[in-house]
């Protein structure tokens, strides 16, 4: 029996070669085995998320090796390093120029919440500018931890309406004058 | 060879007077003769590298301004401070030495950023750190530790997400290390204690 959230029905005397599914289980399984981060290294975060990208934390493990460092071709930005008021803006602009279905990622306690930075420079966490779908703890973080919450952020996708989303994105573009809609 | 002194340079620069310095040798001069001195210590007394221009802020005092700067010679190894006090304290102005030292040129941005000491001859006295339409200077005595309410660089993205400039939570701080006993107990603590973690078996 289906439920709500079966995402795969399979019966050999029933069903034979065929697997019933849900197109959202269908969607989020492709979208949560292949995330391609884009590095937003702002501090000394950034060298624990380079150190999860090599060889020895090996992120690929988990399908999300494919760093690019545009946001044309990336769909998770690992906010890693302090944010600055002057560089929040930067922030914005570059999660705007990512493609949906898009995912944020804050990395540490300084992109999470300020961290020790209480400062008249400092913007006190990176979900004043962008929405965040994973908070990292740590200063900086172990790459464990990083790659503990790329598999957070993997069931969070997994457990996403993709069609339903698709749908809303597809009314806000509706409504935008010039933009194109998708499928 | 005797290192140089105070009764050295006085001797060429009548102007100067002795300041007092924990290390190595320090003078006072006037702001309108720092151009004229700078150039003679570069061209004549081999002071040929600028380590740092900064400024301090004595808050009530007058004068208020006073600006500092670094020399060394990679001749004879020796450092030099050179202290300029500003004579206005509402608009404070030295001399820039970005003409003499090209190391100058960044550093002055950083003490007209932060400090809002105007260096007349800098060829873009522009800010370095904060933004360009950023109302203060954050290191002046007055401004508060935790900053101060202003709008976000960008109009379009502040308008988006409705983000400000906010005064950062302080947490009772600012933080302040004990300076007697061990070092082991000297962690920083709030200087509002009402902040200060008690432990729980207590």
């Amino acid at each position: 029996m289906i439920q709500q959230n079966t995402s795969v029905g399979y019966d050999s005397k029933v069903e034979g070669e065929v697997i019933v599914t849900r197109a959202d289980s269908v969607i989020n399984w492709i979208r949560k085995h292949s995330v391609w981060p884009m590095p937003m290294g702002l501090a000394c975060c950034a060298i624990e998320l380079m150190a999860a990208g090599g060889s020895r934390f090996d992120i690929s493990r988990f399908g999300m090796e494919v760093m690019r460092f545009s946001p044309r071709q990336a769909d998770c930005m690992i906010v890693a390093g302090t944010v600055t008021y002057k560089m929040a803006e930067v922030i914005r602009r570059i999660y705007e120029q990512m493609a949906e279905p898009k995912w944020v990622v804050a990395m540490g306690a300084c992109a999470s919440t300020g961290g020790m930075y209480r400062s008249y420079a400092t913007l006190q966490g990176v979900d004043r500018v962008v929405p965040v779908d994973v908070y990292v703890s740590g200063c900086p973080p172990r790459p464990e931890a990083l790659l503990d919450a790329m598999m957070k952020l993997q069931d969070k996708i997994g457990r996403e309406n993709a069609v339903k989303d698709l749908k809303a994105t597809n009314e806000v573009l509706a409504a935008t004058p010039g933009a194109r809609v998708g499928a | 060879m005797k290192a140089t002194d105070f009764t050295d340079l006085v001797q060429r620069f009548d102007f100067l007077t002795e300041r007092e310095s924990a290390d190595h040798l320090a003078v006072n001069c006037p702001a309108d003769r720092l151009l004229e001195l700078a150039t003679a210590l570069r061209d004549e007394l081999a002071y040929d590298l600028l380590l740092d221009v900064t400024a301090v802020d004595w808050d009530a005092e007058h004068p208020r301004f006073t600006g500092v700067y670094h020399l060394y010679t990679t001749e004879r190894h020796e450092y030099l401070r050179i202290a300029a006090n500003c004579t206005d304290d509402i608009e404070p102005t030295l001399p820039s030495l970005s003409t003499l030292y090209p190391a100058a040129n960044w550093h002055e941005r950083e003490t007209y950023d932060l400090m809002g000491i105007r260096y007349e001859g800098h060829p873009d006295l522009s800010r370095i750190l904060m933004w360009d339409d950023y109302p203060y200077h954050p290191l002046r005595k007055e401004f508060p530790l935790a900053g101060i309410e202003t709008p976000l660089p960008a109009d379009d993205v502040a308008a988006q997400t409705n983000a400000k400039v906010l005064p950062a939570p302080m947490m009772g701080g600012p933080f302040v290390a004990p300076t007697e006993g061990p070092m082991s107990q000297a962690e920083p603590l709030a200087k509002d204690e009402s902040w200060t973690e008690k432990e729980e078996n207590q």
